[in-house]
């Protein structure tokens, strides 16, 4: 092959894996999503169920915590209830949050959550949360709000404690001050 | 492979000049529309040097306002500006564009090839970059100000930059493209133009590593694409890439970029081990030790800056296995790096050592890299890393490997082949001279700030607890005392090119071997128009 053709066609090959790796850029952030979720890595691979009737009831006790924060976008108040309780494997729970909101004006937030150790997220059930919906409060109204729960009886032996974290957020915040689209 | 070339056509383009070596005449012709590998390579040499002036003065401000604790000098924000811009200028105006310059010059000429594969595209890959680097520096003057994120772009807090973040993406978009255009012409040359016997472990270090490095970049820089790409319209267009609120999240931004940052210190450093493994053998007069050792270490410690990346995040909240996976294969690391080091020492043990200025600097980098390289195996320990992560033991250890290695192989690099360019000889009193004021100055720079990190205190950040003060108002000292001596470097560079009376020979150097010193001092404008025939005698690493 001529000289010409061969350094052109070395271009177009290494042009190719240049443009692959582009993709791949992207194709992490699916990835990373898929990751999270078989290993629990990030404690956000919860399981959400509307089915309390598989929960299978154990003797075991697990401490949970409950902890809230609220981003500083958003001017509420924002607490777990109870902050520790014991509960048994695979029996159905509730625990509550209060949320008030001191502003003047009608606020709506959505709250994101995690649960550490992250390994633990891969037992958690949660059967209806505040989470799930966008929560809309009016000017001083204050709500609690439930979350309904379980942990899998298979929850590995060495995990004795949990941590169950919301944060709340303002609805459509971004860090770079304009409005997110949905 | 064909061996069968024919040269001609290049000599005949220019056939009407009278020139004898062909040069395009006029200022445009011959630098803008140029696509010969030595002008290209002497665009990129001239542009980093410039963008190491300014990138240095950026350093000039942060230390002046360390020198004190307090703010005297600058805003908070400007201050992080100038950490952030000085990062970027360093690493993608700098270094990165200097070392494609080595490799302009010296590749076609190390293995005996008449230009790069691609000259069409060698002069886009240096002319987008004038253009990258006025775009992000404007952003300075802007009313939003520059990026004060840091080198690393993290979100949210780089998301709060105003509106000139649109420029700043577009010119790391630019800088990717340059580099990523460099390494396709690196990688099509040295695969189709080596001359005929210039088999693969025939080649010199510089090109080993430069190959080495070019598969790095095309592997990494497209990734850094994406991932400004994501922090774009997170920023402008409502997605939520790396933004908790709408289901996104920020540490996997952590993970992209340091997919790409790791293997990018490895892009900064690799050309700069192929250089100290040219010089060593020249000034001590022997061969490389274990050349076949040198090029496989290179590739395994490319191969690893893959795995390796999320040490850099330990104090993100990793599980266990996680912290001790990236824990070991960081330092794996050190037994290549290993290797090279115990080389480069085996090489110069009992030869007939001479201390030119590029041994100087060679050597220098030498000691100071394996500095900057322990420091780098203590942040490798994640139990350790805690106290150290984010403090100046970090900012102590990035500038050991960066500056007295990368920016004294560089210096060396220049010392060692501009007689080679420019025909003729610098100043060795002034060579030594920059070097030894370099070298003292560069570690009352940075070796303070290794206490200074111990002590806790953090990076990026304009003020300090006045228990810092005595150990910040050395380093300071040491800073501005080596800016001001690498005006000496200016000055010798300029006095070689256009003053110095002093012709150089062939060779330069009484044990220069390899092709590229065949040639004359100043090479001809067309070098190689016939390739050579490459025998092991010519080179001195072959078997």
């Amino acid at each position: 092959m001529d000289q010409k053709q061969q350094n052109r066609k070395t271009a177009r090959r290494l042009v190719l894996v240049a443009v692959a790796m582009f993709g791949f850029g992207f194709a992490l952030w699916p990835l990373y999503d898929v990751l999270c979720e078989v290993t629990g890595l990030g404690g956000r691979a919860i399981q959400v169920s509307d089915n309390n009737e598989l929960a299978i009831a154990s003797d075991r006790i697990v401490n949970i915590r409950f902890d809230a924060s609220v981003n500083s976008s958003l001017p509420w108040v924002f607490e777990a209830k109870e902050k520790l309780n014991q509960y048994n494997l695979g029996v159905p729970s509730k625990a509550l949050y209060l949320a008030t909101n001191p502003d003047s004006n009608t606020i709506t937030g959505q709250a994101t959550y995690n649960v550490t150790p992250p390994e633990a997220s891969l037992y958690f059930v949660k059967t209806e949360c505040f989470c799930f919906t966008e929560q809309t409060l009016q000017a001083g109204e204050s709500r609690e709000m439930p979350v309904y729960f379980y942990v899998k009886p298979e929850l590995p032996e060495h995990i004795k404690d949990i941590t169950l974290s919301y944060t709340f957020y303002r609805q459509g915040y971004s860090p770079s001050g304009n409005p997110a689209h949905h | 492979m064909s061996t069968e070339i024919s040269y001609t056509d290049i000599d005949d383009v220019h056939d009407d000049h009278e020139d004898h070596d062909h040069k395009p005449t006029g200022f445009l012709n011959r630098w803008l529309f140029t696509t010969n590998h030595k002008d290209i390579g002497t665009l990129y040499l001239g542009f980093s040097l410039l963008m190491f002036l300014i990138g240095g003065a950026m350093a000039m401000v942060i230390r002046a306002e360390l020198f004190m604790p307090g703010l005297q000098l600058v805003e908070p924000d400007f201050f992080n500006q100038m950490t952030t811009m000085h990062a970027l200028v360093m690493v993608f105006g700098a270094v990165m564009p200097a070392w494609v310059g080595f490799a302009n010059w010296l590749i076609p000429m190390m293995i005996g090839a008449p230009d790069m594969a691609l000259p069409r595209m060698n002069n886009w890959s240096f002319w987008i970059l004038p253009f990258a680097f006025t775009m992000l520096l404007s952003t300075l003057f802007m009313d939003s100000g520059g990026p004060a994120a840091g080198w690393t772009l993290y979100p949210p807090l780089v998301l709060q930059t105003g509106t000139s973040f649109a420029f700043v993406v577009f010119a790391v978009h630019m800088m990717g493209i340059s580099s990523i255009m460099g390494s396709i012409n690196i990688i099509a040359t040295i695969f189709n133009m080596r001359a005929p016997g210039m088999t693969l472990l025939r080649m010199p270090m510089f090109v080993w590593t430069w190959l080495i490095t070019a598969f790095l970049l095309i592997a990494v820089m497209p990734v850094l694409a994406g991932a400004v790409t994501m922090l774009l319209t997170d920023h402008f267009f409502g997605t939520n890439f790396f933004n908790a609120a709408g289901g996104g999240d920020p540490v996997m931004f952590q993970h992209i970029f340091w997919f790409f940052g790791h293997p990018e210190v490895y892009i900064m450093i690799l050309p700069a081990f192929g250089v100290i493994s040219e010089i060593l053998p020249t000034f001590s007069r022997k061969p490389l030790f274990g050349y076949a050792s040198m090029v496989y270490a290179t590739a395994t410690i490319a191969f690893l800056s893959f795995i390796v990346w999320a040490h850099h995040m330990f104090t993100v909240g990793m599980p266990l296995q996680g912290e001790l996976f990236f824990m070991y294969a960081t330092m794996l690391i050190s037994v290549p790096t290993g290797v090279k080091v115990f080389n480069w020492v085996s090489t110069m043990w009992q030869g007939s050592m001479t201390f030119e200025t590029p041994m100087l600097f060679a050597i220098g980098f030498v000691v100071l890299f394996t500095i900057g390289g322990l420091s780098g195996l203590m942040l490798a320990i994640t139990a350790a890393d805690f106290q150290y992560h984010d403090t100046y033991f970090v900012v102590a250890h990035f500038h050991y490997v960066l500056v007295p290695g990368a920016v004294f192989a560089l210096m060396a690099a220049t010392y060692y082949w501009l007689p080679k360019f420019s025909g003729n000889m610098y100043s060795e009193k002034w060579g030594k001279i920059h070097f030894w004021l370099s070298a003292i100055f560069v570690n009352v720079l940075f070796f303070p700030q290794h206490y200074l990190g111990l002590a806790g205190m953090p990076r990026r950040i304009p003020d300090y607890s006045p228990q810092f003060a005595d150990f910040n108002m050395i380093s300071s000292i040491g800073g501005f005392a080596f800016g001001a001596t690498q005006l000496i470097f200016v000055g010798v560079v300029l006095h070689c090119v256009f003053r110095s009376k002093v012709k150089a020979t062939a060779g330069v150097w009484e044990s220069s071997r390899g092709l590229e010193w065949t040639l004359q001092s100043p090479p001809a404008y067309h070098s190689f128009t016939t390739p050579p025939e490459v025998t092991h005698n010519m080179l001195r690493h072959a078997e």
